[in-house]
């Protein structure tokens, strides 16, 4: 087995860009928190953009190779270190066997996403390694990896050290995060002043913040609009009658603390959405750290197409750069 | 006399505490063991326990009860 888990992490998952078609069903998509940064990783270790890698989250597991492999850590400022020499982020690097893998203290952004050359090569379920772990589905036995796991690899393409994604086209947490929403489909629940005043807020990523969705404080309290509370809502003024929930899509239970829904989100409920995260954003919501200052800046829909394109650009910059 | 840092593995909030009502884990001047808890990190709705590294005494916290810190950042210095 080429990858003996020595320690974990905190929570380290199996994630390769998730298994979408389920969502009707209660299953989330599931995959990186941060895709771009999983398909940079994969490109400069020669693998395909969607094979199985790694996502540490605030701190790094410790790895032993049992082979020869090309690795590459992208996404969050996580030092990666072999045998405690020090190695360049958003760049691959050769692991030899029996050396270790370990990390340094957290620098920026909150997730890293480490490829090894190969992928990955656990069992698929429904059609994804990606770990979900309230579903037990993909991973390890449906769980995050934990010290003494073995995790067996896929065959390399011919990976190549010393490749590295150029700094311009890497994208981390800027100092003051925005995150541009659309808003609707329940903003009429709320008053024009409280949707303004949303919008003008700074809000603190708060200490529940995970793959499921990110909490935020620290804005003003929102006012609703009166109304008689129709069939199968609760008395809440936040409640609705049960509701599909986009990925993405900003949830204010009781008005006081916003709840982002991300990867391995739930995918219905009774609470009003005030808007929709765009998808250009979602990978920088992974990036986040608690305490973390935000604002949600409003957008539309052809801002939002607008900047799914520069995203798609920034994409094949790196495909082209790794090319 | 050497000084040693105990360092946060992990951004989140440190609490001295285990429970709201109860004594702070360890105060300055309390001698600590390797493996000895010295406070918790919450974050993403769990708490973890945060051991010391080294054999010493408290001689300082650097960071308040319920203060948020980085990863990086000392928590606790010993005189060791």
């Amino acid at each position: 087995m080429p990858v003996k888990v020595i320690t974990a992490g905190l929570a380290t998952t199996i994630q390769d860009l998730g298994r979408p078609g389920y969502y009707h069903l209660g299953i989330p998509v599931s995959g990186a928190m941060d895709r771009l940064a999983l398909r940079a990783a994969n490109l400069l270790v020669g693998n395909p953009e969607d094979a199985a890698g790694l996502e540490a989250v605030f701190m790094g597991p410790e790895l032993e190779f049992t082979e020869d492999a090309i690795v590459a850590v992208t996404g969050a400022d996580l030092p990666p270190k072999v045998d405690g020499e020090p190695q360049a982020g958003w760049t691959s690097f050769p692991v030899k066997s029996g050396q270790v893998l370990s990390f340094d203290f957290l620098r920026a952004g909150a997730r890293a996403l480490i490829a090894i050359s190969g992928g990955i090569a656990t069992t698929p379920s429904l059609g994804s390694r990606s770990t979900y772990a309230i579903g037990a589905l993909g991973g390890v036995d449906g769980r995050a990896i934990q010290a003494g796991d073995e995790l067996p690899l896929g065959d390399s393409a011919g990976a190549v050290a010393g490749r590295s994604v150029p700094e311009l086209l890497r994208r981390g947490p800027g100092s003051a995060p925005e995150l541009r929403v659309l808003p609707g489909l329940y903003r009429h629940r709320i008053t024009d002043a409280a949707a303004e005043q949303f919008f003008a807020d700074s809000w603190k990523v708060a200490s529940e913040a995970d793959r499921m969705g990110y909490r935020f404080q620290g804005g003003q309290a929102l006012e609703f609009v009166d109304r008689e509370p129709p069939f199968g809502a609760g008395s809440d003024p936040s409640n609705i009658t049960d509701a599909c929930y986009p990925y993405g899509s900003i949830q204010v239970p009781s008005g006081t603390e916003p709840i982002v829904l991300h990867r391995d989100a739930v995918s219905g409920g009774g609470y009003f959405m005030l808007g929709t995260v765009i998808s250009a954003d979602m990978d920088l919501i992974g990036q986040l750290q608690p305490n973390t200052q935000t604002r949600f800046v409003k957008t539309d829909m052809n801002g939002a197409l607008a900047a799914r394109r520069d995203r798609a650009a920034n994409l094949d910059a790196i495909r082209s750069a790794l090319a | 006399m050497a000084n040693h840092d105990i360092r946060s593995p992990l951004p989140g909030t440190f609490y001295r505490k285990p429970a709201p009502d109860q004594p702070t884990f360890k105060s300055e001047g309390d001698a600590v063991a390797k493996g000895d808890v010295i406070g918790l990190i919450e974050v993403m709705k769990s708490f973890h326990e945060i051991t010391s590294d080294a054999d010493g005494t408290v001689s300082a916290f650097a960071v308040d009860n319920e203060e948020p810190v980085m990863a990086g950042q000392v928590l606790v210095t010993l005189e060791t």
